[in-house]
């Protein structure tokens, strides 16, 4: 008998004698001999309860977690502060530990979140259907495109604007290549995409254009001039969004948009070292037969009581096989329920005054950190809550200095925008107060004049 | 305790009426959009502690949102108990057996939940520098050595947040390898008894399914295998044992065909659960596998997700592998290795998601297996047998065994597939009407109409965590519910009587599809 199992030596014997076995091994009789393992697993000894917790801890103990510094990081996903009911709503058994609702008569607790979490994904994007989610924001928006190419009726070129998430961009291209589709970028300019190079790329061929705002150095796009092109040439026009924006922001749904998406993370997510959160996906009514993953309908049982299904199942891989609109099973059912709890906790007016209080505070830091010497902005489109900056020095060494101090100063961009080098994208969310914000501006101003003072040594000395 | 097997006698027998509506079902379904009350909130902020601009001297108005999105406008205890309340609406699997086939729905630690939830991983920033992130990625680390020796193959990516997500990486590593070797091949094979994400996956990865028969004994046909394998084709993907829970005793000499004439082999991990510790899928000869963490490994869930559907991969499929790539490196110095991510992968497919993966998901898979061992392990899966077995055999004695036969006379594994043809032909109910019966015993139903190539299919696995006795008490509800079909069908084909709702019209949500709130402004 192991940790999780309850059969005793008794219950396996008086078991296999029902089965007419005459052990445990005879049951593996399928398995070819040479198939057969033979050996045990080279893996540690199980661990007691208190030993496995203590070794996880000490895994946990070498992790600088947003607890313990502070953490200006974002870049897709943010340190909002999460309400306790989040945690003890989505840890009762209940939601967690059913499958997938395909019993509907003992599943309408989980099928009725769906449909909430549905209803205010919708009021957020501005965008009549929602699905129940899907596994992240930069799935999504590969997703998206498999929608768009089916609904274009198989045109090809995808064009991506550079604000888009890196990760997204890198996700859409591996995806296109079972797509057999082309992914075109179109670049930025003064941090938001450049509306020309965007409307010289679209064509007759193109299935879908993918824009982001923010985008990912923190700008605020046009999303409804961007979307001209678009409509011109018949392509869907995709918006991924952050939806702790949209509570100030004009909802893509207004703005010409036929499909929004994006990372649930911010809303009430944990941070979890990236994952598992979720992605959700709201399209215009034209498009709900081709949605990806699962949506909560409602409906009446025979005694005419209200009641909620997977409706539109025949879009699915269980019963669509090769022809299903997507390929996805499991989704992120729990993470969407603790969404729609976070937003039923913020509601209607403590989701506004949240987006407001953001963009007063960035508003702030972004002043504050962009008057040190040496930095700047590095671009100057309005923000909600996340800013890019240009840095004049090592960033590496930058961040290397304020870690020591205990704060994680922000994403560097190089890696992901050679062109930016020397970028640094800050995150202000209502967990960095002003003194917060004030301790990081000092600090990256000490910093700033100490790497700068090395470097002109080294610079000296060379 | 007695010795019997536990019969279901008429003092236990649920009510076949439902005349008299349950507390549950009196109570109208209610959203919390319709809980809304002007001006109740649960949340309250901090102040700004800057200057109080107005929004549009910030953000130029044509940006800015004329009306607010109208969300739920609800206290706190109003939250908390409208969740509550409909969370009682959900059967789980802490309440009672939910035998799903195929859906491996094993005890849920609540260990794992705890170490998920420490600061250090539940508080961690994905983009924290790997420096100061090296706990989270020695765990990752260490889960991918412990998925390598379980599935006998040399390299794993976490990446893939689910199975079929693993499955689409399979193929796009396959694309990757065949173009590498200037090839483009165009079919995949799979079996007809196969999941619907492998079919669905093959057509988003730009491929054509080719479909392979099975066989009278459940397994591959193998001449309609051999008349298939040709240079065009790309990939064979496989689950062994099979959605019939039996495994393909000719496993090697189809992966050889496969692989002899260039194709790649990918096995769909979702049923691992019945072979850990006895068999592995790298050994069978395969070079993919995924590995759903929610099935075999214990997370929970959660009502649809969250998962994560690793992938363990042969050498020659490694170059390929998703970055980024967890990477050790000794120091040296007698300071223990260094992890870091490697972004640096030439031939690489990419990335498929955001940031390295599920890794809430990967701390409690690795809190299961650390907890197991390899002992546990192995016994998970013992167990699992087990407790399909000898359900089978429990129920092959009373009238499952006229009504609802299995629809293969091979010995299965961790889980089997029941054939509701009979009941239909003698009984004129349909596997549906039994499996909805079972909900008024308490019981969820087994996977109902898969596989299709079975008649009336009803697949069931136990798991591991069943007890002898709850396993008794199933297969007594089974053959207490044929002896109510026996007396009256329609006691069966009215079910269910006790749950919060009763038959659901899932054709008039499909019909007519109202998938939101209506709008309240
Ligand atoms: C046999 C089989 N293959 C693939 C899958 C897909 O896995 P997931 O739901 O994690 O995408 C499942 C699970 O539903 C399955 O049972």
């Amino acid at each position: 008998m192991s940790r999780y199992t309850s059969a005793t030596d008794s219950d396996r014997a008086r078991m296999l004698e029902a089965i007419g076995a005459a052990s445990i091994d005879e049951l593996f009789e399928q398995i070819p001999e040479e198939l057969r393992l033979g050996r045990d697993l080279e893996l540690p000894a199980g661990l007691s309860e208190t030993e496995a917790f203590d070794h996880l801890s000490a895994l946990a103990a070498r992790n600088a977690d947003a607890d313990s510094e502070l953490c200006f990081l974002g870049a897709g996903m943010y340190d909002h502060y999460s309400p306790a009911i989040v945690d003890a709503i989505t840890q009762r058994s209940e939601f967690l530990t059913p499958y997938t609702p395909y019993q509907p008569e003992v599943s309408q607790g989980g099928l009725q979140a769906m449909f909430e979490f549905q209803t205010a994904i919708s009021e957020l994007t501005g965008l009549p259907v929602s699905n129940a989610s899907l596994y992240e924001g930069p799935s999504s928006v590969a997703s998206a495109a498999y929608l768009a190419i089916g609904a274009t009726k198989g045109r090809k070129k995808l064009v991506v604007s550079r604000g888009v998430h890196p990760h997204a961009r890198e996700t859409l291209r591996a995806y296109a290549e079972g797509f057999c589709a082309e992914v075109v970028e179109v670049g930025l300019v003064d941090g938001i995409t450049d509306s020309d190079e965007l409307e010289a790329a679209v064509d007759e061929k193109t299935a879908a254009v993918f824009v982001q705002s923010p985008n990912f150095l923190g700008a605020i796009e046009d999303l409804e001039a961007l979307a001209a092109p678009a409509k011109e040439h018949g392509a869907l026009a995709v918006a991924s969004v952050d939806p702790i924006p949209l509570s100030v922001l004009r909802p893509p749904g207004e703005l010409g948009y036929d499909i929004a998406l994006g990372e649930g993370q911010p809303l009430g997510g944990r941070l979890d070292f990236g994952g598992p959160s979720f992605g959700f996906f709201a399209a215009a009514e034209a498009h709900l037969r081709r949605m990806p993953g699962r949506i909560a309908g409602e409906t009446r049982d025979v005694d005419g009581r209200r009641g909620f299904v997977l409706a539109l199942q025949t879009r699915e891989q269980h019963i669509r096989r090769e022809k299903a609109t997507h390929n996805i099973c499991t989704a992120q059912a729990l993470n969407a329920l603790g969404g729609i709890v976070y937003l039923s906790w913020l509601g209607k007016r403590g989701f506004v005054e949240l987006g407001e209080l953001l963009v007063r505070r960035t508003a702030y830091a972004r002043e504050r950190l962009a008057a040190i010497d040496g930095v700047e902005l590095l671009h100057e489109a309005p923000v909600v809550r996340e800013f890019a900056l240009r840095v004049d020095a090592r960033i590496a060494d930058v961040l290397d200095r304020l870690a020591d101090q205990g704060i994680a100063a922000g994403y560097p961009l190089g890696r992901e925008y050679p062109e930016h080098e020397d970028g640094l994208l800050v995150a202000i969310t209502e967990r960095r107060s002003r003194a917060d914000i004030d301790r990081l501006a000092d600090a990256l101003e000490s910093a700033m004049e100490t790497v700068q003072r090395a470097g002109e040594l080294q610079g000296a000395s060379r | 305790m007695s010795d019997e097997p536990t019969s279901v006698t008429e003092s236990v027998r649920p009510p076949a009426t439902a005349e008299i509506p349950t507390p549950q079902q009196r109570e109208r379904a209610t959203t919390i959009f319709e809980r809304s009350v002007e001006d109740r909130r649960a949340a309250t902020l901090p102040p700004a502690g800057v200057a109080e601009a107005e929004l549009s001297e910030l953000i130029p108005k044509r940006f800015l949102r004329a009306r607010p999105a109208e969300l739920p406008e609800v206290s706190e205890p109003e939250i908390v108990r409208h969740y509550n309340r409909i969370s009682r609406r959900n059967f789980d699997l802490d309440t009672g057996p939910y035998p799903l086939g195929s859906c491996t729905m094993k005890h849920n630690p609540r260990l794992n939940e705890r170490v998920a939830a420490l600061p250090g991983h539940a508080r961690l920033h994905p983009a924290q520098d790997p420096k100061r992130a090296q706990g989270a990625l020695e765990l990752m680390w260490l889960l991918e050595r412990q998925l390598e020796e379980i599935c006998g193959l040399p390299h794993v990516s976490l990446q893939p947040s689910a199975g079929s997500h693993g499955e689409l990486a399979g193929l796009l590593l396959t694309r990757a390898f065949h173009a590498e070797r200037g090839e483009q091949r165009s079919k995949v094979l799979i079996p007809d008894t196969a999941h619907g994400t492998n079919p669905a996956t093959v057509t988003m990865a730009g491929f054509e399914v080719v479909k392979l028969a099975t066989d009278e004994r459940g397994g591959v046909e193998m001449d309609d295998l051999r008349s298939k394998v040709d240079p065009e084709v790309a990939c064979l993907m496989i689950t062994n044992p099979n959605t019939l829970g039996l495994f393909d005793p000719n496993i090697a000499e189809i992966t050889g065909l496969v692989r002899e004439a260039g194709g790649t082999l990918y096995y769909d991990g979702a049923n691992l659960n019945a072979i850990m510790g006895h068999s592995r899928p790298g050994d069978m000869g395969f070079d993919i596998v995924h590995v759903n963490l929610h099935k075999s490994f214990s997370q929970p869930h959660g009502g649809g997700g969250p998962g994560a559907g690793p992938i363990a991969v042969s050498e020659r499929i490694e170059p390929f592998l998703p970055v980024p790539r967890v990477v050790r490196a000794e120091t040296g110095n007698g300071a223990g290795p260094r992890y870091d991510f490697d972004y640096e992968k030439p031939l690489s497919i990419g990335r498929l998601r955001g940031f390295a993966g599920n890794f809430g998901v990967f701390v409690r898979s690795y809190a299961y297996i650390a907890s197991l061992g390899g002992p546990g392990i192995k016994d998970a899966s013992e167990t699992a047998v087990l407790n399909a077995r000898y359900l089978l055999a429990k129920l092959s004695e009373g009238r499952a065994g006229k009504y609802l036969p299995a629809a293969f006379d091979e010995p299965a594994m961790h889980e089997f597939v029941l054939s509701g043809g009979p009941a239909k032909k003698q009984l004129g109910v349909r596997t549906l009407d039994i499996a909805k019966r079972l909900l008024d015993y308490g019981f969820h139903p087994p996977t109902v109409y898969f596989p299709l190539l079975v008649d009336e299919a009803l697949m069931v696995e136990p798991t591991e965590t069943e007890t002898r006795e709850s396993l008794d008490a199933l297969a007594g509800a089974i053959d207490a519910i044929l002896e109510e079909a026996e007396a009256d069908p329609e006691t069966l084909r009215r079910a269910p009587y006790t749950t919060p709702v009763r038959r659901l019209d899932e054709a008039a949500a499909s019909r007519k599809p109202t998938v939101r709130q209506p709008s309240s402004s």
